[in-house]
């Protein structure tokens, strides 16, 4: 039923870990962000995480920030999310999430989003400023419409908000490797796989990384434990500097990190 | 013992507590008490009706956990409230007067309106009361470093006073507009061994300030405690804001009994994040008697676009961690408000107002800029007080309620108002010589040759050439 849980699962089937690839909607306009996630979703992407632009987006660095603030200024409106994931959709196999601080969502309604990007083919929500805490409309609606709901787990997370986070998610928690916001980090900070291991012993089936992973030797870093590695900054960063053709040669590149040594010998078993 | 009578709370003993026996009737026979079922006051959050809550990074889940069980504790520890009536006696130098403001009193229609006076603390508004505390429990808690936001530097120059005070270490964000219109208090939060960071993200404004600080927040909590300036954000931040700014009402309370035998008709206060007006209501909530107003920053006119007006025009939604009224477009994008006054430009609001505002026990009312300035002119004026620009909306809401009150009465001088004077207005010189029409087209006062920023030349950074500048003007005088 999880549309983002059977991408990592196929890609467990095939022997490697999924590459969820985040890129904001709109940026550097609506048809070329449709056509970036494409090219990276046809370079080993398994799950496209499409964020929308937002003017108060406090879990992000200034990468980020940059991009979707000039999202907002080209005229995004949250709406155009829905035809971007339709598009996406229908071009590739991918799941798409969507990536969302919680007032657009609730400016629009939280059922009427929620069914509005199931009717636009969407895989369900990642929510960073949103906890199960706060979110009793939305486990309704993403039961109603059968969306994936994506809360964090972090590194100062304690093992009881770990298990409530577990206990609410659907399709894979994602796991914040640092304490910090996004932006691409030289080295993937070792708090990561305790954090993985915290959700997985908490019963979490599927368990992706994101937060400062920007090349292949990351990946092939997190794979060896996690379900799945999230990449965010260096995409939008390359999607900047080279548009998409460099978006979709750097998705390309990320998933190498997948064949090199490590990867080859790794099982579900030994990633745990 | 004697210290506790300052104490900003909980206690029913409280003095302020006690009504006369006329109050009593008005208010059906039964005095207020905090203890009683349907009482408004001491909201322990995180909900204020469907307001308020924790909207926020799992990241900082933790780090609000601990606040929240440190200031639980704190606020039942004798030693704590001890050490916070200490301060707030022998350094911010509580309790602030309440004055009776008798020839502004005569443009509220006969109104006798009386001012709270938080411009007399140290530091010059209401906001040393809250820092003291944070910096307290910041210290409860090991933590080394606070950082604050600030819009045109009250908050910040507070940080850093209470930062310089208990020994920790102090960032200040700043939107890098303001820190260009304000340099003045960005020297000033240096000079207390602050640093301040220009924000130059976003729209470059308090909201961003937030944003900024709320990012540092994540990657340095372990050793680092966000001293957010108002009742606003995530739980517990509104009630513990609340709580430490409580002592404005109850002390107003208390004084007003002692100056004129009963309580008021009406308190007035202005409306930002809601800090400084949440302490005086806080007071009066269960005084069914006293009508409560709030203002909010009308700018250039609510039908304009250009204000900050949240309850007023804003719709709910979610922000920097609480939900509440938002000034927000289709989209659920923060829309900037506008007002000439830095410290209500702000286009949330704290959520306890929210929920006040639903259940109609406070009305909010938009005031314009070129209302306030005219009560802030009006009180220069007539009572020989510069009030910050941000009280002069409280002070132009209380000309109108005044009006309101006394129409068709025989004797006006019975109705009695209450306004917060948050702060005093030195900060505002420059804004308001400029709204006033008194600066030349190179910034300097009009009819002088003198600079706003002094004529003396060159050896300005000589401390004895100071003093005997200050020696020559006060001879002048």
């Amino acid at each position: 039923m999880s549309k983002s849980a059977a991408a990592i699962d196929r890609a467990k089937a095939a022997g490697r870990k999924a590459l969820i690839a985040y890129l904001p909607a709109g940026y550097p306009d609506k048809q070329a962000s449709i056509d970036a996630a494409i090219a990276v979703a046809r370079n080993g992407a398994d799950i496209i995480e499409i964020g929308i632009p937002y003017s108060d987006p406090v879990m992000d660095g200034s990468v980020i920030q940059a991009a979707t603030t000039q999202a907002l200024a080209n005229g995004f409106h949250v709406s155009d999310v829905f035809d971007i994931v339709a598009a996406i959709t229908a071009e590739t196999d991918a799941a798409v999430m969507v990536m969302t601080y919680w007032n657009p969502v609730m400016r629009v309604g939280v059922d009427e989003f929620s069914r509005r990007l199931a009717e636009a083919g969407g895989a369900g929500l990642i929510t960073p400023d949103l906890i199960p805490d706060e979110a009793a409309e939305w486990f309704a609606a993403s039961d109603k419409y059968g969306l994936d709901r994506v809360f964090l787990v972090a590194p100062s997370s304690t093992p009881e908000r770990v298990a409530m986070t577990v206990e609410a998610t659907r399709g894979f928690v994602y796991a914040v490797s640092i304490m910090g916001v996004t932006g691409a980090r030289t080295s993937v900070s070792s708090a990561a796989e305790a954090v993985v291991a915290a959700a997985h012993n908490a019963g979490a089936e599927r368990a992706c990384v994101g937060l400062g992973v920007s090349r292949p030797e990351h990946v092939r870093e997190i794979a060896a434990y996690a379900d799945g590695v999230i990449v965010g900054t260096a995409l939008v960063a390359a999607l900047r500097d080279g548009g998409v053709p460099a978006v979709g040669a750097l998705a390309k590149e990320l998933s190498t990190g997948f064949d090199a040594p490590t990867a080859a010998g790794s099982t579900t078993e030994a990633a745990q | 013992m004697e210290l506790m009578a300052d104490m900003p709370a909980a206690s029913s003993q409280d003095p302020a507590d006690m009504v006369d026996p006329a109050t009593a009737f008005l208010q059906g026979g039964a005095p207020a008490d905090p203890g009683v079922e349907h009482s408004l006051r001491h909201a322990p959050g995180p909900y204020f009706g469907s307001y308020g809550g924790r909207w926020m990074p799992e990241s900082l889940i933790a780090a609000l956990d601990e606040l929240e069980e440190t200031f639980e504790k704190a606020k039942v520890d004798p030693e704590f409230l001890a050490e916070i009536a200490d301060l707030n006696k022998n350094y911010s130098g509580r309790p602030s007067l309440l004055t009776e403001a008798k020839r502004f009193s005569e443009h509220a229609g006969g109104a006798r309106v009386f001012l709270k006076r938080e411009d007399l603390n140290h530091t010059g508004s209401h906001k040393i009361n809250n820092v003291l505390g944070q910096a307290l429990l910041a210290k409860r808690m090991g933590k080394t470093r606070i950082i604050a936001e600030t819009g045109a530097g009250q908050h910040g120059v507070a940080s850093a006073t209470a930062a310089a005070l208990l020994g920790l270490e102090c960032v200040v964000y700043m939107g890098a507009e303001d820190c260009r219109r304000q340099a003045l208090n960005v020297a000033r939060m240096q000079l207390l061994g602050a640093t301040v960071v220009p924000v130059t993200n976003g729209s470059q404004t308090l909201k961003d300030a937030i944003n900024d600080a709320l990012r540092d927040w994540v990657a340095n909590v372990e050793n680092t405690h966000y001293l957010l300036g108002t009742a606003a954000g995530a739980h517990p931040f509104p009630a513990m804001v609340r709580f430490f700014h409580e002592v404005i009402g109850e002390e107003a309370r208390g004084q007003i009994i002692d100056q004129i035998g009963r309580l008021p008709d009406a308190v007035c206060a202005c409306i930002g994040g809601g800090s400084n007006a949440i302490g005086l209501f806080h007071g009066f909530l269960d005084d069914a008697s006293v009508k409560i107003y709030g203002f909010e920053a009308g700018g250039d006119g609510v039908d304009t676009g250009r204000h900050a007006a949240t309850i007023t025009l804003g719709r709910p939604g979610v922000l920097h961690g609480a939900r509440s009224y938002l000034m927000q477009d289709d989209d659920g994008q923060t829309i900037e408000s506008h007002s000439i006054s830095a410290g209500l430009d702000y286009p949330g609001v704290g959520p306890e107002h929210a929920y006040l505002n639903d259940i109609g026990r406070v009305s909010y009312e938009p005031i314009t800029d070129a209302e306030a300035m005219d009560a802030f002119k009006l009180l220069c004026r007539t009572e020989g007080i510069i009030p910050a620009i941000e009280s002069s909306h409280a002070l132009a809401g209380a000309l109108k309620v005044g009006r309101r009150l006394t129409e068709g009465e025989s004797t006006p001088s019975d109705k009695v108002i209450i306004v917060n004077l948050s702060g005093r207005g030195d900060k505002d010189v420059e804004t308001a010589a400029d709204w006033f029409g008194m600066l030349d087209e190179d910034g300097n006062v009009n009819g002088t040759m003198l600079s706003t920023r002094s004529a003396k030349g060159a050896a300005r950074n000589a401390g004895a050439e100071d003093a005997d500048i200050n020696a020559e003007d006060a001879s002048n005088e």
